[in-house]
């Protein structure tokens, strides 16, 4: 199995506020990788360095390696504007731009240049079919993004994001806010698109993590406490405070 | 013991009303005073004849004052071409580029410029402004493009504090959208914030030639004050606000009337300037 990402001893504090204490976990390729744990676990902040979106936070401090593809991302020399376009990331509150459906998809290609009409609307529309939105919005496409239900933003912002044409989806508890319908909408949406992308799911549903990753870690206070297969997590944890975590003990 | 602390309240509520009330009575009483002096000489000189009369010798009752309405409007979009590019940078600056230490510095720094008097403008425009431009670029000195660099440096703060508002009231998450969509930082200010901050900053231009049109001191000090439509950059004028400063103090009879018509055109342009910003700003926050 090939290995997408890989983090080394990988520290992050903000301040003195330590979020991440050395954290070493492998991410395969064409898979959905779950990480969970409570709140403060440092599951977030993690997906936020794979693509560099960490450089907005003031005064974050990492140390550490992570590789993507057996290059070092946290190396200087990196381009982050590049990095993210290969790893995209969706967001836990969807945030469609003020601006059109179709305008809100076409944002990434159209930075790179994509303008040419035709395969322009034909990427757009594939995108959106990906994220299982294509057949609610076809008819309007020039509408305000921000008229759509909060399901329906969340897929957009994952429309948006299969636009760039990226390696890796990160998704930062993408249905946190959604109910079980667009809940169910995304996960199906995920299972295809496991074919073809790379994906990491950050969650606390446990239940939505037993759902559909094929890998699942569990992460508490910054450190990673248990890591393997979905299955071998949730049916043979190998720690206590995992157990404990999935059977909602606390959390 | 309730009755007491409601009449109290009521008291309190009362005085305060009428505090309030008191500011629009201000404006109330404005108003009648300049229309009921301005408006007589409008129906007896005829409103085309002032509004587009192009000579002004009120001893000699033509009261012609068209070319300080085209000489107000042109410092006025001179004042925005030079205060608006510089404005905006600045604040796109200080909100998308600036540490948090820098704009605690540089807010207050702004704020201070728009605190100083417009004399002290006027006087700097003499001094320097005013021979920098006749010894390099010929005529006067005093002129159109020399106001209209003091009005930009004037209506500097008034742009930048209006625009750097709006620009930081653009949700972080649009940001950070525009990013992971792999957005660079400038591709992000142009595309999505500047956008998203549009009709606050019309309205930080809008609200910057309210006070461009009706500064008066600094104006009457580097325009140099000539009684016609100027033909280049380099030729003097005379706004509205000048010719009333400048004349009032000996004015007498119609001439006196005559500068309180001038007062009404003034009043009539800030106005509509006035409504257009308000209508921005409203349109922001309804969206």
């Amino acid at each position: 199995m090939d290995i997408k990402i890989r983090t080394e001893e990988l520290r992050l504090s903000f301040g003195k506020r330590e979020i991440l204490k050395g954290v070493t976990v492998d991410v395969y390729k064409n898979k959905i990788t779950g990480f969970m744990g409570p709140a403060g676990s440092g599951k977030s902040s993690l997906i936020s360095i794979m693509n560099r979106m960490i450089d907005f936070e003031e005064n974050a401090t990492i140390s550490g390696r992570v590789f993507i593809d057996g290059e070092d991302i946290l190396d200087g020399e990196i381009d982050e504007v590049h990095l993210r376009r290969r790893v995209g990331m969706v967001f836990a509150v969807p945030i469609p731009l003020p601006r059109s459906i179709f305008d809100n998809i076409a944002y990434g290609p159209r930075l790179k240049n994509k303008n040419s009409g035709r395969e322009l609307r034909s990427l757009v529309q594939e995108s959106l079919k990906k994220a299982f939105l294509w057949d609610e919005v076809k008819d309007r496409l020039n509408s305000s993004a921000l008229k759509l239900s909060g399901g329906q933003q969340q897929r957009l912002c994952l429309a948006r994001t299969l636009a760039l044409e990226p390696e890796i989806i990160l998704l930062d508890e993408p249905c946190s806010g959604l109910d079980p319908i667009s809940t169910a909408k995304i996960e199906e949406a995920l299972n295809e698109l496991k074919k073809e992308y790379t994906i990491v799911l950050v969650s606390n549903n446990t239940k939505q993590i037993a759902r559909i990753t094929d890998y699942a870690a569990f992460f508490y206070m910054g450190t990673l406490i248990e890591y393997g297969t979905t299955e071998k997590v949730f049916t043979n944890p190998s720690e206590r405070k995992t157990e404990d975590y999935i059977q909602g003990k606390f959390g | 013991m309730i009755k007491k602390a409601l009449t109290k309240e009521h008291f309190v509520k009362y005085i305060l009303t009428a505090f309030a009330l008191s500011s629009l009575l201000f404006l109330f009483l404005i108003f009648i005073f300049i229309l009921s002096e301005g408006i007589p000489l409008f129906h007896k000189v005829g409103l085309k004849n002032i509004i587009f009369g192009f000579k002004w010798a009120p001893t000699k009752g033509s009261f012609g004052i068209f070319p300080m309405i085209v000489s107000s409007f042109l410092v006025t979009f001179g004042a925005l071409m030079v205060g608006a590019p510089l404005g905006l940078s600045c604040a796109i600056y200080l909100s998308e580029y600036s540490g948090k230490k820098l704009k605690l510095f540089l807010k207050p720094a702004l704020e201070l410029l728009a605190g100083i008097p417009s004399v002290v403008y006027g006087f700097l425009g003499v001094i320097y402004i005013v021979p920098l431009v006749r010894n390099f670029l010929g005529g006067p000195g005093f002129s159109l493009l020399a106001t209209s660099i003091i009005l930009g440096v004037m209506i500097f703060p008034t742009v930048i504090s209006i625009s750097f508002d709006a620009l930081m009231s653009v949700p972080k998450t649009y940001r950070e959208g525009s990013f992971a969509m792999g957005a660079t930082k400038w591709q992000t200010i142009y595309k999505v914030i500047i956008p998203s901050a549009r009709s606050g900053i019309l309205a930080s231009f809008i609200l910057g030639m309210g006070r461009a049109i009706g500064e008066t001191m600094a104006v009457i000090m580097v325009a140099g004050n000539a009684l016609r439509i100027p033909t280049s950059i380099l030729d003097p004028l005379r706004t509205l606000t000048s010719n009333i400063a400048l004349e009032l103090a000996y004015a007498t009879g119609d001439h006196r009337l005559g500068l309180f018509s001038t007062g009404v055109v003034l009043l009539v342009i800030i106005m509509i300037l006035n409504y257009i910003a308000t209508f921005a700003i409203r349109r922001r926050v309804l969206k």
